[in-house]
């Protein structure tokens, strides 16, 4: 799965992403994780506070930084649709 | 009845029973002052910030475009500035935030004074204000804040800058957002992470500010300041002004010292101008905005901000 973490570059940003990489890398997911960092990439989104996480082109958090279970959990519940987008449930997004 | 008593009795009782310094001694003084307002001050911040957290998250960036588009000058500033102070945002996310204001048709005055009213009324500097000296002085730079943000906001309108936004920004197509569905629990667990946050940055601040208040308060002469920051001298004002633009603190650090400066006779206008120039004008949020705004649109935005800041130290100091 392709994961993105849209931000700014600024410090909550990169917690962001350190974060999906520690999660991806404790579900022993295969995903390839993107910084976007441009802003007509970001706005296509219809994203606007950062740091924001999509999965598979969906936008499933922004905003905040989740705690690593709710990461987890959203991480590990797209992988196992397949289909692509973060289902956790419908709480998430 | 004062319900932070407890905690007083307390401070008193650990400063002159427990460790056994005299009353009305300088250092007894300021220990039971350090020791009773160090807690005060973290408790009113936690119950503060815990209370606008759930506040903030019926007040998603999405909602809040989405009631401001296509309003009008007038209405939409004041909307705008309200909206500003219960609307969850750091300066990180200005440069989205503006883009999405103004593709949704919020008109770019009315985005001024969102941007204006954020930052300046947060709730840190609200809580430190009411601990410090009262619900007068922090209604006072409420609704002055308020006023700031609003006017800066219809003067932006009214001069007609749409130009001086970069024009690539009108150009960006803004994707369909979404908006999270939350329970009461994912409430209550979003304001208690943001009250860890909150809390887990400032209170080194806060400790340091209050035991510098409180030991400066007994060792330095009352009148210090009075001469060169008192209602008397007319360039206290701007002066205070110029020198909190160029300094990016957070509330939580200034505050502390700025209830020392009051005490020292520096006049209130002039602080609270100071601190709204501190907080309101930061350096690093004009040079994340220069990615969407030109050179002059910011420069217009600091001076008109800094004119209508230098204002209101006048008014205080001339009512107070």
């Amino acid at each position: 799965m392709r994961i993105k973490i849209l931000g700014s570059g600024c410090t909550k940003c990169n917690l962001l992403e350190k974060a999906a990489r520690e999660s991806v890398q404790r579900l022993g997911l295969e995903a390839d994780i993107e910084h976007v960092t441009d802003f007509v990439e970001i706005m296509a989104f219809g994203v606007m506070t950062t740091p924001a996480l999509v999965i598979d082109e969906q936008v499933c958090l922004s905003g905040r930084i989740p705690s690593a279970e709710e990461l987890d959990r959203i991480l590990g519940g797209a992988s196992t649709t397949g289909s692509g987008g973060c289902s956790c449930g419908g709480r998430c997004c | 009845m004062d319900i932070f008593a407890p905690l007083e009795a307390l401070a008193n009782w650990l400063t002159f029973d427990v460790i056994g310094l005299a009353h009305g001694s300088a250092f007894g003084e300021a220990l039971a002052f350090f020791l009773y307002d160090v807690p005060k001050i973290l408790l009113m911040l936690a119950t503060i910030v815990f209370v606008v957290a759930i506040v903030r998250s019926f007040f998603p960036p999405e909602k809040t475009r989405a009631y401001l588009s296509n309003t009008r000058l007038y209405v939409g500033n004041v909307l705008a500035a309200m909206f500003g102070v219960v609307t969850p945002f750091c300066s990180c996310s200005a440069v989205p935030l503006f883009i999405g204001f103004v593709e949704s048709g919020v008109p770019l005055g009315v985005t001024f004074s969102f941007l204006v009213a954020s930052p300046m009324v947060n709730e840190v500097a609200l809580v430190l204000l009411l601990g410090m000296f009262g619900w007068k002085i922090a209604a006072l730079y409420l609704v002055a804040g308020l006023t700031v943000a609003i006017v800066s906001g219809i003067i932006i309108g009214k001069l007609g800058l749409e130009h001086l936004v970069e024009e690539y920004v009108y150009g960006i197509r803004v994707g369909e957002g979404v908006i999270e569905e939350l329970t009461w629990r994912d409430r209550t667990t979003y304001a208690k992470g943001y009250v860890a946050e909150i809390v887990g940055k400032v209170w080194p601040y806060v400790v340091v500010g209050i035991a510098i208040g409180g030991f400066m308060h007994g060792f330095l002469p009352e009148d210090l300041l009075v001469r060169y920051a008192g209602p008397g001298n007319p360039f206290a004002v701007p002066v205070a002004v110029l020198l909190g633009v160029p300094l990016y603190s957070n509330a939580a650090g200034v505050i502390p010292i700025v209830s020392v400066l009051v005490d020292k006779g520096m006049a209130m206008g002039t602080v609270l101008a100071f601190m709204m120039a501190v907080v309101a004008l930061s350096l690093p949020e004009m040079i994340i905005l220069r990615k969407v705004i030109k050179p002059k649109l910011i420069g217009i935005f600091i001076a008109i901000n800094a004119v209508g800041i230098i204002a209101v130290g006048y008014l205080f100091n001339a009512v107070l």
